[in-house]
């Protein structure tokens, strides 16, 4: 998520991202109005895109990471089911009847409950 | 004349390596194919398991004397505070207990990170942990501090003592108010919104055995991946046993037991730090206790199924911490194992967190030991109170002083 302070909002930063250093950009929301702050939120790939991240910091964007996915340490995870009935989606779910705890990473919608929840701290959030 | 067998018998068998042992789940199919007597008369052993948080769990160790000497008076493992007061280098640290600066509740929920079951985690895992110990000085002890490094390889001893654990059974947890609440059970979300529960229901060690009639003192059982024994019975050890409210089913609850052994013998596999948000640190211990059928009674319990045990739900919000003694009813495990149980009309999304899997791989190492002749099975030294004995809990006297 960058943040653009109201003085940058008319300038053609992202622009310069695509053009000078070669990153391919998928603009999920975008909330940016002449004069005021404002704030987009995208995907980010390229080979340069530390770089990227750095010159739009240094024009005096705040770069703020989110939350890609969540994944679970299986070697941690005990089955307990702890989380099962606190996962809104599903995604951590027992199957029975041998009541193994399956994690669905494609179900998750990453609102991080579980990360909290587990008492063995099985769950992580990888930005 | 019913089935009858001594322990001497089984474990002649046990050294044969002829003993028929099953685990508490697969004794319950045999019981309803081949009826009570015939499977009397063939299983030996049935085994139960359970791997649950047991918050009245620690060690006690002895690290050994420096030069000069120091009297322990104040013991830090890993930064969480161990107990000083027994002799000098002596020292016993429970599993929930937490660092001095951990924040405890003060961003509520907290999140109690590390404690003193993952310093026992820590120890059987062989890492190396920091030892800190403080003292005032004595003629005969004058070091006054000590920061080192410890193995458990290098402690002269290190016990795991847990004066209650294997809870025969538990409230199963609902939180009825119109906040979130964060348990031991876990948490909780307002209106009856998840319904929490926490034993191995037909593998629970203690549930398979309600009369204690073979579980006592100097019963020989699985620990924490290694040996342990019965002590002696658990705090609040206050077992009784009902009718449930459907044909042959049961309503045990309060039986409780302490146990010991070696750590050095046990596994970091079976012996977890555990943190539950908003509550505190924990640990979780693996324990399978092993029944022998000594007659037809005897199986009748140990082949129990989770639709005959039953086990009172009760509100978090409310019931449990103002200590009053409403229920919520019963249900039965079951139900909760199906994922949904009905609690007052509402039909509620169940969880355990006990883990029945790792329970139920319990159980069948505790089998293959005994099937393999290295495990045979000991004669309580003593009995522990049973039902029929109604020891009843004594509420704290609270008084203005
Ligand atoms: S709460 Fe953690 S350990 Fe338990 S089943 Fe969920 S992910 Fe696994
Ligand atoms: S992040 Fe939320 S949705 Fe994803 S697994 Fe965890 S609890 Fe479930």
């Amino acid at each position: 998520m960058l943040r653009f302070p109201a003085t940058l909002a008319e300038q053609p930063l992202i622009y310069y991202l695509v053009k000078d250093y070669d990153l391919v950009i998928n603009i999920i929301k975008a909330n940016i109005n002449p004069h005021k702050e404002g704030t987009l939120i995208m995907e980010l790939s390229g080979a340069n895109y530390e770089q990227g991240i750095e010159y739009i910091r240094s024009r005096g964007v705040q770069v703020q990471f989110l939350t890609e996915e969540i994944v679970r340490n299986d070697d941690r995870c005990i089955s307990c089911g702890a989380c099962t009935a606190v996962c809104p989606s599903g995604a951590l779910h027992i199957e029975r009847p041998d009541m193994q705890v399956v994690f669905d990473g494609e179900q998750c919608i990453v609102c991080q409950l579980c990360t909290k929840v587990c008492p063995l701290k099985a769950m992580e959030a990888k930005f | 004349m019913g089935v009858q067998k001594s322990y001497a018998e089984i474990n002649e068998r046990i050294r044969q390596g002829k003993a028929v042992v099953v685990t508490a789940e697969e004794v319950i199919q045999l019981v309803k194919e081949e009826g009570l007597t015939e499977t009397a008369r063939k299983v030996d052993v049935v085994t139960t398991g359970t791997f649950s948080p047991m918050c009245s769990s620690g060690v006690y160790l002895n690290f050994g004397h420096s030069a000069p000497r120091i009297r322990g008076h104040k013991v830090w493992l890993n930064g969480v505070p161990a107990y000083g007061g027994i002799a000098a280098v002596d020292t016993y640290i429970g599993a929930t207990a937490l660092p001095d600066d951990d924040p405890l509740n003060s961003s509520f929920p907290g999140e109690f990170r590390y404690g003193g079951g993952h310093v026992i985690h820590d120890l059987v895992a062989g890492k190396l942990v920091k030892l800190k110990v403080w003292s005032y000085g004595t003629d005969c002890y004058p070091r006054r501090e000590i920061e080192t490094e410890i193995t458990l390889d290098q402690l002269n001893e290190a016990v795991l003592f847990n004066p209650r654990n294997a809870y025969q059974n538990y409230n199963v947890a609902v939180n009825c108010g119109s906040r979130t609440i964060y348990t031991y059970m876990g948490m909780l979300k307002p209106h009856m919104a998840n319904i929490h529960y926490s034993t191995s229901g037909q593998l629970s060690p203690l549930l398979k055995d309600p009369n204690f009639r073979t579980i006592g003192v100097g019963t020989k059982i699985f620990l924490g991946g290694g040996e342990g024994y019965v002590a002696w019975n658990g705090t609040q050890h206050f077992p009784s046993i009902k009718p449930g409210p459907t044909e042959n089913s049961v309503l045990a609850a309060g039986g409780t037991l302490t146990v010991i052994g070696d750590l050095k013998g046990m596994s970091p596999k079976w012996l977890l730090g555990a943190s539950f948000i908003g509550y505190g640190a924990t640990m979780v211990v693996g324990i399978g206790i092993p029944i022998p059928i000594l007659d037809e009674e005897i199986l009748r319990y140990a082949a129990l199924s989770d639709a005959e045990l039953y086990a009172p739900v009760v509100d978090y919000s409310d019931a449990y911490p103002n200590r009053k003694p409403d229920s919520l009813g019963l249900v039965s495990y079951a139900e909760l194992k199906s994922g949904w149980v009905t609690v007052q009309g509402k039909e509620i999304p169940s969880a355990p967190l006990s883990s029945y899997s790792k329970a139920k791989e319990i159980a069948g190492t505790l089998k293959d030991w005994i099937q393999s002749g290295k495990f045979e099975l000991t004669v309580p030294v003593k009995t522990l109170p049973t039902p029929a004995d109604g020891v009843v809990g004594k509420p704290m006297p609270v008084k203005d002083i």
